[in-house]
């Protein structure tokens, strides 16, 4: 069986596992490995929107 | 005569020696199965968020026709190839022995499937190093 995703959806799958184990592995406490495993997803995320149309910018 | 030494310094050196002996198995059994280290020191919902994020970000690399890396001393990218799927530890281990992860990487998402395998394996070896900080008590 050959797993199909699009881009963005391998994409959001590798921020959301990557942020999880970044928030702990990088904070103290419950609060602010939460925090940081948000600030990460949303980074990791926010990195992809921007390149995209970084690059849709360029080839235009 | 008696010497009171020995018993002066023996109740401060169990617990130092259960310290010393828990910052080598904890490590260990995380590289082993991931989160493993975490819970085993108590963490347990630390250890099974990091279980279930490596295990499942290496199981749909699997489930992409990524490819796996074996040992080798060939193309650089090859050796850290390598040593990134190693980090996965169990789940490497298994892999290589049920003849997994061989796909030739032919299409884009065969290409991610071997990122996902080799990204699982780095953030292991982040685990295993909080792991580790826990059992010296650097990190609570």
């Amino acid at each position: 069986m050959t797993l199909q995703l699009t881009h963005f959806s391998a994409a959001f799958v590798f921020a959301l596992f990557a942020s999880i184990v970044f928030g702990i592995t990088h904070r103290e406490t419950t609060r602010d490995m939460v925090r940081y495993g948000l600030y990460c997803f949303a980074m990791f995320l926010g990195g992809v929107l921007v390149a995209g149309w970084a690059m849709w910018l360029v080839r235009r | 005569m008696t010497n009171p030494t020995p018993l002066k310094t023996r109740p401060a050196a169990v617990p130092a020696q259960s310290a010393s002996m828990m910052a080598v198995l904890a490590p260990a059994i995380g590289w082993l199965i991931p989160g493993a280290g975490h819970m085993i020191q108590k963490r347990w919902i630390r250890g099974l968020l990091l279980l279930i994020s490596i295990a499942t970000l290496f199981a749909l690399g699997l489930m992409m026709q990524g490819h796996i890396y074996k040992a080798n001393g060939g193309d650089i990218l090859d050796i850290l190839g390598f040593v990134g799927d190693l980090g996965a530890g169990g789940m490497y281990i298994v892999t290589l022995a049920m003849n997994g992860g061989q796909g030739a990487v032919a299409f884009a998402i065969a290409d991610y499937g071997t990122k996902f395998m080799i990204v699982a394996g780095l953030l292991n070896f982040i685990a295993v190093a909080d792991a580790y900080h826990i059992a010296i008590g650097k990190k609570q």
